[in-house]
């Protein structure tokens, strides 16, 4: 086990990892603002990849090209995903919340099985199988690539929530609905808004990943979990826990992977989100409750 | 063999039936949204199918041990929830967490099969074997019939008892219910234990109806939603939900799938889109599930 | 029956009680008034163990009863009402009252049997099959109330029942204290309604920024000048 094999998995975790925080920035406003829990959230990536791979088959477009399609069109379908299935529910019980979000990411889920079988899809573009050299370590193009489509994803969601007078309306319902309310916000449309970002994440990391992984329909329910684990390990409402989480993920992942089985390696992530739900409920960047 | 396979589907709408009551009890009844519970299913069916596959013991005396391992399983599960304040949402992901751990590491655990799956030896399939629980579809049937029927007036003794009116308090409003000298963890975790328990006996019945066992299958988080939708459907927290709610989705799915596959349409997903639209339906136009508005025209 | 001795409770520091005593002798009807924010419900919560007083002790029957868990509490002896009522909503008049009995009576049909003795003495049994979220909040308040009293508890907190009753509703539940009093219940409430404070109360404890600045019998109180000043005004006419 040398240095350089333990270093190079370390950096290729990192870059998924940031991948998988975008996906999980995405959910983590939708929870923080909305305070839904969008059980479909794997599920939409999984969308996501899939389009990514259809217009790449059909229109021979490098996936990094789709993210501007793909990011306008899952805007608008989270959009109203909210405003029309979803905001009528905010008064009912939570559990009948996430039901509700179940049921949705069981017809996705099951539909994209329908519509594509079972079998893996994948994209195939030059550079992905071109790397870096940065010393002993090896970087993928493709995974760098993805990575900073998630920061620069990441990034422009940071200055959207601080400086636009829209982003501060969304923060301000995330901190006090009532009180939001009060003050004349229409807080419906800001949820919708809110839930047309959050899909935005996802369509932009599913673009990003679809050059790391071939995709299959169980991706979806597999994405919702590790999005979950990483947004209770980073923290809930808090946006660099979303992507420290996901750095954190991707590393154990990918040192689990290599240390013990490859197939192991969610267990690590499970066994990491019981720790933190008992030991930190609030993750390691959220406020405290 | 019309017979049979009508029988199959029959014993299939009582195993949820039952399954689902089983976890009515933590839910419906105690508030408590698990949605691991094919963790217990699992547990229990390893634990007495382990015991046939290696020493060929019996169901009935892996039935204790499957019991044992599950409440114990449950115990922890709710001591963990419930002692650091975890509920609601967290509590479901803190359930399906431990599921997929399990599911996991059956993966690796060559001595129960891996992922290979264990194969349980069917001796035969004629005559009437109670004590190693080996027999025709018939058998099967009655089985998880007098299980579906001990479910119901066991549900129905507690519900009327104290036991039913403390849960229905803590599930309400637990604040109020502690001010009236309810130890809400001790009950709490008290519905735990016998939801998983009961759960446990899903696990072995599984066992030795089916006769192999893959952790991928019987672990996976779509066997805890099955599991679920029975009750939602019908009425969480109602005697005749899981029971109305499993026949219902049951019937229906199977029905669909028939029809589309005589009109040529087999589709891998279809039966799970058709769950998924079903229970969209229901909780957007009858969130208390189908049960309370047909009790309400019976005048129960 | 109950001493308060000296207790505190800060909250991220900002001091909600602070050293804080009084005594309640047994059999009798106490209030604690105050302007809000002056710490009683704090004082209350303290005393029904939804949490531990930072420091100081509170007895109940001579036996240490702080830092106990609320069902711990109100097995001791100590029922309590809820400022913001919580009914259980998806169950019935009758049912809501049976969870209170299941304290101390063990088969349904003694709950059943004592949970109608209550209603009918808080004049709910007509109601006794409704849901509880049909009623109307004079209603939830009795109905509160007679869930406590389910418990059977020789102290009971009231806190601040009266609010948003009308008059007559205000004198009905007097009257119901005070009949519940004559039989041996304590009784320590929190109250704005100062109708009720001095139509109940025999000794009366007022709070001021989380200090206990005066206490005393009603007509001792309202001529207590510091009492006057902080809260009932110089014109108090009751």
């Amino acid at each position: 086990m040398s240095f350089d094999l333990v270093a190079n998995v370390v950096v290729a975790g990192v870059l998924t990892g940031l991948v998988y925080g975008l996906m999980a920035l995405g959910l983590s406003v939708i929870f923080g603002v909305v305070r839904v829990v969008n059980f479909a959230h794997g599920e939409m990536m999984t969308i996501a990849m899939y389009a990514a791979t259809v217009l790449f088959a059909s229109l021979g477009l490098d996936p990094f090209l789709c993210i501007l399609p793909a990011a306008l069109a899952f805007f608008l379908f989270g959009y109203v995903l909210q405003a029309g299935l979803i905001n009528p529910f905010i008064t009912r019980p939570e559990h009948s919340q996430f039901m509700l979000l179940v049921a949705v990411a069981i017809i996705m889920v099951n539909a994209l099985l329908m519509i594509f079988g079972p079998s893996a899809r994948s994209i195939q573009v030059d550079y992905q199988l071109e790397s870096f050299e940065i010393g002993k370590i090896l970087v993928d193009k493709a995974r760098l690539f993805a990575a900073l489509a998630a920061v620069v994803t990441a990034g422009l969601l940071f200055s959207f929530f601080k400086f636009s007078l829209i982003g501060k309306a969304i923060r301000a319902c995330a901190d006090n609905h009532l009180g939001a309310l009060v003050v004349g916000l229409d807080v419906k449309k800001l949820y919708a808004l809110t839930f047309g970002l959050g899909s935005v994440c996802v369509a932009v990391a599913g673009c990003a990943m679809v050059l790391l992984v071939d995709v299959t329909p169980p991706l979806g329910p597999a994405y919702t979990l590790l999005a979950f684990v990483i947004v209770i390990v980073g923290g809930l409402g808090s946006m660099p826990g979303a992507l420290l989480g996901g750095v954190l993920i991707g590393v154990s992942e990918a040192l689990a992977g290599l240390l013990i089985a490859p197939s192991a390696k969610s267990m690590f992530s499970f066994g990491l989100l019981i720790l933190i739900l008992l030991l930190r409920p609030q993750g390691l960047l959220g406020k405290n409750p | 063999m019309a017979g049979n396979y009508a029988l199959s589907v029959v014993t299939l709408i009582l195993y949820f039936a039952y399954t689902g009551q089983a976890w009515n009890v933590m839910m419906g009844f105690a508030g408590q949204l698990s949605l691991g519970h094919s963790l217990y299913v699992g547990v229990g069916a390893y634990a007495a199918g382990g015991l046939f596959f290696h020493y060929g013991i019996g169901p009935w005396a892996g039935l204790p041990l499957a019991i044992l391992f599950c409440v114990a399983l449950g115990l922890i599960i709710g001591f963990l929830a419930f002692r650091f304040g975890i509920s609601g949402v967290y509590f479901a992901l803190l359930t399906i967490a431990f599921a997929e751990f399990t599911r996991i590491g059956f993966d690796h655990l060559d001595w129960l099969g891996g992922p290979g799956g264990m194969f349980l030896k069917v001796a035969q399939r004629d005559t009437w074997d109670i004590l190693n629980f080996r027999g025709p579809p018939l058998m099967y049937y009655y089985a998880m019939l007098f299980l579906c029927g001990a479910a119901l007036a066991l549900c129905s003794w507690l519900l009327k008892s104290k036991a039913g009116y403390y849960w229905q308090a803590i599930r309400e409003n637990e604040e109020a219910a502690q001010a009236l000298g309810i130890n809400t963890f001790r009950w709490k975790m008290l519905a735990v234990a016998i939801s998983s328990a009961m759960t446990a006996v899903s696990g072995v019945f599984f066992a030795f109806y089916y006769n192999n066992l893959f952790p991928e299958q019987i672990f996976h988080i779509s066997r805890s939603i099955e599991i679920i939708l029975g009750p939602i459907i019908g009425g969480i927290g109602t005697l005749f939900g899981p029971i109305l709610g499993a026949a219902v989705l049951t019937l229906l799915s199977d029905g669909i799938t028939d029809g589309l596959a005589a009109l040529g349409w087999e589709i891998p997903g279809i039966k799970q889109v058709f769950y998924g639209v079903v229970l969209l339906a229901v909780i957007m136009f009858l969130p208390n599930g189908i049960w309370p508005p047909i009790a309400r025209k019976l005048k129960l | 029956m109950l001493t308060v001795n000296g207790i505190s409770k800060s909250f991220r520091g900002l001091k909600a009680v602070s050293n804080a005593s009084f005594e309640i002798p047994e059999g009798s009807i106490n209030a604690l008034i105050g302007p809000n924010g002056a710490g009683k419900t704090t004082i209350f919560n303290m005393i029904a163990g939804v949490f531990p007083p930072d420091s100081g002790s509170i007895l109940f029957q001579g036996k240490p009863v702080h830092g106990l868990r609320p069902d711990q509490v109100c097995t001791a002896g100590i029922g309590r009402t809820f400022q913001i009522v919580k009914p259980f909503a998806g169950l019935t008049v009758l049912e809501n009252v049976m969870v209170g009995a299941f304290l101390r009576e063990t088969s349904t049909a003694g709950a059943r049997r004592a949970a109608l003795e209550i209603l009918e003495r808080l004049q709910l049994a007509a109601k006794r099959d409704l849901p509880a979220s049909s009623l109307t909040l004079p209603d939830r308040k009795r109905l509160e109330v007679a869930r406590a009293l389910a418990t059977r508890p020789k102290l009971l907190l009231l806190d601040e029942v009266m609010a948003g009753l009308r008059p007559t509703e205000c004198d009905q539940m007097v009257e119901v204290f005070r009949g519940l009093n004559r039989e041996g219940l304590t009784i320590l409430l929190i109250e704005h309604v100062m109708r009720a404070v001095m139509a109940l109360a025999q000794h009366i404890g007022v709070l001021h920024h989380g200090e206990v600045i005066a206490r005393g019998t009603p007509q001792e109180i309202v001529r207590n000048p510091a009492v006057l000043e902080s809260y009932l005004g110089e014109e108090a006419e009751v």
